[in-house]
């Protein structure tokens, strides 16, 4: 039972997601190079950290979702294995197309790094069970293309099944995240064929202990791993 | 031969970075300037025959050129 941490040339938070992993869970954690066609063995779920994959070259995440890893990724989804994508990864996750729609520049153009207001909108269901549905969390971001979008058809449909994970609290007149401009404030998106894959813009573990100013994002390390650790005994 | 494929925001998307282009316009004088939306122009050379050229590098903007979610593409082939 590992988790696999995703290093893309350009990563800058896959050594925090190891360290969150491993030292604050006390979990097994095992890293990943972009050229492997293959995920380590023994991996029960996947993490895609934040930081500029490909110096962002083209758009955030466009080269980083062709890279040989990826496709052992997709594989692994589809098959229901838990993946979790932060800031590039969740835009890594979008340009892979396992989560539907993008990621815009910011809508006032700014990089924004601050803790935010969150509801864990989809809280209690599947990589998200240790939180309560709508439960309120304080995360950090740090992102400058963060402004989620697509098309209203695809926005209805994601709000209909249940889909949207993370929404920021505060929110402009039209109903979108005031920090960057994210449709419908949507911060985070549950996907996968059991809701196995979620992608979020706000970093997880940079609020993983008592070090760090709180455990909020600690429990969707823990969330992930779990998940993991029982799609290894169902496989067993 | 030498091809183009133009990447555009698609016009419903906000467009921050031609927003600001516009404002350092408009600081340096030239009041008239208005909706500056800023895109891409990937150059590139291809082999083979025109026809099949533009279906190729349309091909190569579906799957990683521009985004359909966001943006709108337009090929050109040089005669």
């Amino acid at each position: 039972m590992t988790t696999a941490v995703v290093t893309f040339p350009g990563s800058n938070c896959d050594r925090d997601c190891v360290h969150a992993v491993g030292d604050a869970l006390g979990a097994p954690v095992a890293r990943s190079w972009h050229k492997d066609h293959e995920l380590p063995t023994g991996t029960t779920s996947v993490i895609l950290p934040g930081g500029f994959s490909y110096g962002d070259y083209l758009r955030c995440g466009a080269m980083a979702a062709l890279s040989p890893i990826m496709a052992a990724v997709k594989r692994f989804a589809d098959a229901g294995g838990p993946v979790l994508g932060i800031c590039n990864g969740f835009q890594i996750l979008c340009e892979a197309r396992l989560l539907p729609g993008a990621l815009l520049r910011n809508h006032d153009g700014l990089f924004h790094c601050q803790d935010v207001e969150l509801e864990v909108t989809a809280g209690g269901i599947g990589l998200l069970a240790p939180f309560d549905r709508r439960q309120r969390i304080v995360l950090p971001i740090a992102h400058g293309e963060g402004n989620y979008t697509a098309d209203e058809a695809t926005l209805d449909r994601l709000e209909a099944e249940g889909r949207v994970a993370f929404r920021y609290l505060a929110r402009d007149a039209a109903g979108n995240g005031a920090v960057n401009g994210a449709r419908r404030g949507i911060a985070g998106l549950l996907g996968g064929p059991c809701n196995n894959v979620v992608g979020l813009m706000p970093h997880p573990e940079r609020r993983s202990g008592a070090h760090l100013h709180g455990s909020d994002g600690l429990l969707l390390l823990r969330g992930l791993v779990a998940a993991g650790a029982n799609l290894g005994e169902a496989r067993a | 031969m030498r091809a183009r494929v133009i990447v555009r925001l698609k016009p419903a998307v906000l467009d921050p970075q031609g927003e600001a282009i516009e404002r350092a316009l408009q600081g340096l004088g030239f009041s008239g300037v208005k909706n500056v939306r800023v895109g891409k122009l990937i150059e590139l050379d291809v082999e083979g025959d025109a026809g099949l050229v533009k279906a190729e590098l349309a091909a190569m903007a579906d799957k990683l050129l521009a985004n359909p979610v966001i943006e709108d593409y337009q090929v050109e082939v040089a005669r």
